[in-house]
């Protein structure tokens, strides 16, 4: 095509830069500064989508962001491909590819259109009440069929190909949107010094006055003081979306999206996470349509969008037009498009004698006009062909054929962000809006969004607004008379059951739906629009709130103040999920902690498993191995030899002071003021309620100085709670808490040959069994390097667990396999961990206790310090409703009939496997392993009143079989400990 | 994201700090019924409006202070040291 | 005693590879974390010659020492490796006063960042405001960036070192290149 719709002159589109687009397939050409919506219009295509239940052929309504039809899927392929953006606010880019949405197999011919003649089947709410028939019908027929024909865009086959950026910002004031308010408030603040970011959702800063050739100097005048600010942060193309608490606005930035993404090297856009002392949202006004019979047909467009293509974008966005008015606005679009050369077959006004400059400038372009007048019906199937005026309250109409319609309800001030920033709006009655009225944030609103039409008033009140935001003296607002409109369904004299005047383009919603749930009895405000979906779709209503307010007050009698509004909510329009993900992708998703050890482990072979953030090396399979083959081998070398095993992501704690062991004796259940420096002791501690939060070994290095341990996942969560306690509750302890967990690297080497192996490396200390035995600590060098070297087994073996400064602890590592070669050490992983603990029935916080575990059920009882006159939990576990309770799960072990059966973690234990559903259940496997020293099955698992029924035989019951375990005790290996004397 | 007024460092965003729940709960484990000591587990004045709850700046100063946060508005009225009094 | 001898260990530093442009590891130092009750504050001072009376949030550095105030009664205690003499100096001078001294040498890792860009990087995932009014230089605090907890100093208009746990080194530096590649320089 040609662009014959292309005025000759005029807009601000540069017609050297001819920009080729494909739209459905079909190659055609714009201009540099065209939108895709600009651009299709100088095509003469009105017809852009079918609508969201209907199906309807659907046409371009807007020029800017409240646009509820003209959604689009934009990409050259899968992975830059994004659904549902608004033609008029995409920018043309070279080779742009667009297609039509919710159409089958095209926008012309489309089969999804069968429910728009089977309207009267689909009314508000028709899911409630039609197809419930057969039972079962709608969730099995119904709903699918239904869904697949209702719907806005498709997802993107790929992933998003896209980099996205993120940025804090912090600023004095922020100004929302670049229009003749926001510009003079940027300004005024700029001057006193502050700094101010101003941004705007379009490529040039001017807002409406970009559609106002007579206002070009002005505003290259602004332009160009605004450059002269360096306190001014300028932010063209950039949407605030949100409005969140304390002044934080969030903001999405189109970077490169607008050249199509050309390289994914540079990020498709930035979200922005603004902090302002002060917002002023100068965000402009919307108009409104008119609710007309068949008013949703192409070519029935907003009349000051129209006048936008024309001005703006040198577009005749038709050849013969019928202006539909309620407000003196659109008199300006009629004289714009009759000097564009567009034919203006009739304005039609619905009020009775209207009268002022802009009808007088139509009466002397020679524009016929007809006062108290209305649209009672249209026609055109792919394109408005005419429509049928009528006197209000008479019955005969005249049809005045026309390929383009212009309404105008009047103007609606954008409130969405001063509305989800909390603050109260405020009825206008001369406006017959809502504007804003008591803020709850520091924020000012400006120019056309706080009720302003003349250009005049909107510069002052942008002017004030930053005055104002900056603590400076304001002169008094600018006086005008400002004209309402109209809100809600036109008079048009036919049967209502029989039309369909739109009120919600998007989600296909009209008078009829709005009056018939008010007939059925909806009256608040949020039930007519949860049941009728009005305002509901992705544009929340921003054509169509006020009309569905209109409607709902006429019909109820009520006046709109009455009646309220409903919620804006964050994001004023869809934002791409990839600029909330920003850089959080792949590996940089989060943090993957890796050990001193991990490249050894990974150059050994080692598989990982995460666990918490950390990488923890699970097995090292030798040639094929399995991970069972492995896990025996690694396991049968610790019990017969020596095996070596990275516990360096155990949480450490280092807690130092006078106060320091009583410090624990207040936190761990455990008594530690008689433990001597250079002795360890394994402890419990609980949280307040008396259940078990973490455990770990706590080495006295000296009288005021403690090394503990905890779970690898417990880490912060146990400082923090430590911290919690000492700062706010035991405030009379001189002790203070140091994290070192990432100071050492832990080595752990155990088995009955561990002492053999690291002996000939330790040096400052007596590590035999008579100078250092199980459960001791003493700071020494090992391998050269400073060490705290504890004796301490989670294996049952002899065992020692090396801590040396991080940085040496691969090298110390290597130097302890290296002395370990001649004694047949191997490295084992968490798996053989696992199973050499369970063999020893230790628990393991988290996997035996799920946080309503008491040390007694976990037959810990012997830990506690029964003297002590409080510890964290203590008078918990007291109460009676916890100490008198009979059948509380208790820590046992269990042995499968058949020894090869290893039951599934999680599975619940019963009495009678025959019993029918539901069961009761006894209890359930917390732990469940193959044991190669055992040559059999074991598990641990917690069960009511379990250690009363040692010996007992319950069953696991598993789809279509059951499996008798017997209970035992929970150690299962060497139950006198004497390996750990070794 | 709030902005929360740390008594040691000032005006800080919200997600450098963590909640501690409600404030000035009394912990007095040696004098009290099991009813008591329910109630201070597991109740909570849960205040619609102003609330005395503990903030702890842990990706700061790590301090733990106290806090009067209205729960409607979501604005802070005041924030003080642990053993200050309240203005 | 060891009966073999025992090779002088190998360091292993928790960044290996390449990193940034703009980002350039600091050599292995000497960290300590001290704290100190306000009655040992001037002797702590006069015994390590670092004036920890400055406020919270602040750096002061004397000599090759530094001092990050990181809470009312924290210090991040700075020093090349060599510096062997600081837990001596504190013992000898605060013999009967309070204070608490750990060593974390390994627990972090240092990187400093510099450019034109350098606090706009930071702030890519670091929700301070870096304005030179509102985060001058010498100012240091422990603050996030992105997942990960970090020690923010500001060393010059144009230039920060971050202290970060070496487990969280890797993704903090991985992140800064990411987010670098939108900077030209």
């Amino acid at each position: 095509m040609t662009q014959k719709y292309r005025l000759a002159t005029g807009g601000l589109i540069d017609r050297r830069v001819t920009v080729p687009f494909t739209f459905d397939g079909k190659a055609m050409t714009g201009h540099a500064g065209d939108t895709l919506a600009s651009a299709l219009l100088a095509n003469g295509v009105h017809l852009v989508g079918r609508s969201f239940k209907y199906h309807r052929p659907r046409g371009i309504v807007s020029a800017g962001a409240e646009e509820p039809n003209a959604l689009v899927g934009v990409g050259r392929d899968e992975g830059h491909y994004t659904p549902n953006l608004r033609a008029t606010q995409v920018e043309l880019y070279h080779g742009l590819r667009a297609e039509s949405q919710n159409r089958t197999p095209s926008l012309e011919r489309d089969v999804g259109s069968i429910t728009d003649r089977l309207w009267r089947f689909f009314p508000a709410g028709f899911y409630y009440k039609t197809f419930m028939w057969p039972k079962g019908a709608w969730t099995k027929f119904f709903e699918p069929r239904i869904r697949a024909i209702a719907g806005l865009g498709r997802s993107p086959a790929a992933p998003d190909a896209a980099r996205y950026a993120q940025i804090y910002a912090h600023c004095d004031v922020l100004v929302i949107g670049a229009g003749p308010a926001g510009l003079s408030a940027a300004l005024a603040a700029a001057e006193t010094g502050a700094r101010v970011i101003l941004c705007d959702e379009q490529p040039q800063f001017g807002g409406a006055l970009l559609a106002e050739p007579g206002q070009s100097a002005w505003l290259a005048e602004q332009r160009a003081r605004l450059a002269g600010f360096a306190n001014i942060t300028m932010l063209p193309r950039t949407i605030a979306f949100g409005y969140f608490p304390h002044n934080m606005i969030g903001l999405a930035q189109d970077l490169t999206d607008h050249q199509g993404e050309t390289s994914d090297d540079a990020p498709r856009g930035r979200l922005w996470q603004v902090r302002a002392k002060q917002v002023i949202t100068a965000t402009g006004a919307i108009e409104r349509p008119l609710v007309f019979p068949d008013n949703d047909r192409p070519g029935i467009m907003l009349a000051d969008a129209a006048r936008t293509y024309v001005e703006r974008y040198a577009v005749k966005p038709g050849n013969r037009a019928v202006v539909f008015t309620a407000h003196d606005d659109a008199y300006r679009a009629a004289v714009s498009l009759h000097e564009a050369g567009v034919t203006i077959a009739a304005i039609v006004d619905l009020r009775e004698s209207p009268e002022g400059p802009c009808l007088d400038a139509a009466r002397a372009a020679g524009l016929p006009i007809r006062t108290h007048a209305t649209i009672i019906g249209t026609e055109g199937n792919l394109r408005v062909a005419a429509v049928s005026v009528a006197t209000i309250g008479a019955a005969n109409a005249e049809r005045i054929a026309c390929d383009l319609v212009l309404m105008s309800g009047g103007f609606t001030p954008s409130v969405h962000l001063f509305s989800q920033s909390r603050g109260k709006l405020a009825f206008d009655p001369a406006l017959d809006a809502f504007i804003p009225g008591t803020p709850a944030e520091p924020t000012i609103a400006a120019g056309a969004a706080s009720g302003c039409q003349s250009l005049e008033a909107a510069i002052a009140s942008g002017r004030a607004a930053g005055l104002s935001a900056t603590g400076q003296a304001v002169a008094a607002p600018v006086a005008e008379t400002v004209a309402a409109g109209f809100l809600g369904e036109v008079p048009h004299g036919r049967d209502p059951a029989s039309v369909r005047a739109f009120v919600d383009f998007q989600n296909d919603v009209t008078a009829k739906d709005i009056t018939l749930a008010l007939a059925e009895g909806f009256r608040s405000i949020e039930h007519v629009k949860r049941y009728t979906t009005t305002g509901m779709a992705t544009d929340q209503g921003k054509t169509s709130n006020m009309n569905a307010l209109g409607i709902v007050s006429k019909s109820l009698g009520v006046p709109i103040p009455s009646i309220g509004t409903t919620t804006f909510r964050m994001p004023y329009t869809p934002i791409p999920f990839g600029y909330f993900a920003g850089y959080a992708r792949g590996d940089l998703f989060e943090p993957v902690r890796e050990t001193p050890i991990h490249a050894w482990a990974a150059e050994q072979g080692a598989v990982f498993e995460d666990v918490s953030l950390w990488k923890r090396a699970r097995y090292f399979p030798r040639g094929a191995e399995t991970m069972h083959e492995a896990v025996a081998r690694e396991c049968a070398a610790v019990r017969a030899g020596v095996g070596l095993f990275d516990a360096s992501t155990l949480g450490k704690i280092e807690i130092t002071g006078p106060d320091a062991a009583e410090f624990l004796n207040r936190m761990y259940v455990n008594a530690w003021t008689k433990l001597k420096p250079g002795r360890l002791r394994y402890g419990i501690l609980l949280r307040e309620d008396g259940f078990i939060i973490d455990d770990g070994v706590v080495g006295r290095i000296a009288d005021d100085r403690f090394h503990v341990t905890t779970t690898t996942g417990g880490a912060a969560r146990v400082l923090n709670m430590m911290e919690d306690y000492l700062q706010t509750e035991f405030t009379d302890l001189k002790v203070w808490l140091t994290s070192t967990t990432e100071q050492y690297a832990v080595i752990a080497v155990q088995g009955p040959r561990a002492r053999e192996v690291i002996a000939p490396l330790v040096e400052d200390a007596d590590i035999s069994a008579a100078a250092m035995p199980h459960m001791s600590v003493v700071e020494c060098r090992v391998a050269g390097v400073p060490a705290r070297l504890f004796r301490v087994s989670f294996t049952g073996e002899l065992g020692f667990e090396i801590n040396v400064p991080a940085d040496y602890g691969r090298a110390v590592w290597e130097a302890i396999d290296q002395a370990g070669q001649t004694h047949g050490i191997v490295p084992y992983g968490t798996e053989t961990m696992h199973v050499l603990r369970a063999e020893k029935g230790y628990i393991i916080v988290g996997q035996e206790t799920d946080g309503t575990a008491t040390p007694d059920d976990v037959g810990l009882t012997w830990a506690i310090g029964k003297a002590k006159p409080d510890f964290v939990g203590k008078r918990a576990l007291a109460r009676t409703a916890l100490a008198s309770q009979t059948d509380r799960k208790q820590l046992v072990g269990l042995l499968t009939a058949d020894p090869a059966e290893v039951l599934e973690e999680g599975a619940h234990l019963v009495a009678d496997p025959a019993q029918p559903i539901p069961m009761t259940m006894l209890g359930h496997v917390t732990s469940s392993y193959w044991s190669a020293a055992l040559n059999r099955s074991i598990a641990l698992a917690m069960v009511r009143n379990g250690r009363a029924r040692i010996g007992e035989t319950l069953h696991v019951p598993l789809p279509g079989r059951s499996v008798a375990v017997t209970l035992t005790d929970p150690v299962f290996y060497d139950p006198e400990g004497a390996r750990l004397d070794g | 994201m709030l902005v929360i007024s740390c008594p040691y460092c000032g005006d800080r965003p919200e997600i450098e700090f963590s909640y501690g729940g409600e404030a000035h709960v009394v912990r007095a484990p040696a004098s009290v019924t099991d009813e008591e000591w329910t109630a201070f587990l597991y109740q909570r004045s849960n205040a619609r409006g102003s609330y005395a709850e503990r903030w702890r700046h842990a990706h700061g100063c790590g301090r733990f202070f106290n806090a009067r946060r209205n729960t409607v508005t979501d604005f802070f009225e005041q924030t003080y040291k642990i053993g200050e009094a309240p203005a | 005693m060891a009966d073999i001898a025992i090779a002088p260990a190998r360091r292993t530093a928790p960044l290996p590879g390449a990193v940034d442009r703009r980002i350039e590891k600091s050599a292995p130092l000497t960290r300590f974390v001290l704290r100190l009750p306000e009655e040992s504050i001037t002797a702590a001072g006069a015994a390590l010659g670092l004036d920890f009376t400055a406020p919270i949030n602040r750096a002061v550095t004397a000599g090759y020492r530094m001092a990050l105030r990181l809470g009312p009664d924290e210090w991040l205690v700075l020093a090349p490796a060599a510096d062997a003499a600081i837990p001596g100096a504190l013992g000898a001078g605060l013999a009967d006063r309070l204070f608490s001294l750990v060593d974390v040498s390994h627990r972090q890792t240092g990187i400093r960042l510099a450019g034109p860009h350098a606090g706009a990087m930071i702030n890519a995932l670091c929700p301070l405001d870096l304005g030179s009014a509102a985060f001058p230089v010498g100012m240091a605090t422990r603050t996030i960036f992105a997942k990960a907890d970090i020690v923010l100093w500001r060393t010059g208009i144009a230039e920060f070192h971050l202290e970060i746990w070496r487990s969280f080194a890797p993704y903090v530096v991985s992140l800064l290149h990411e987010i670098g590649r939108e900077y030209p320089d």
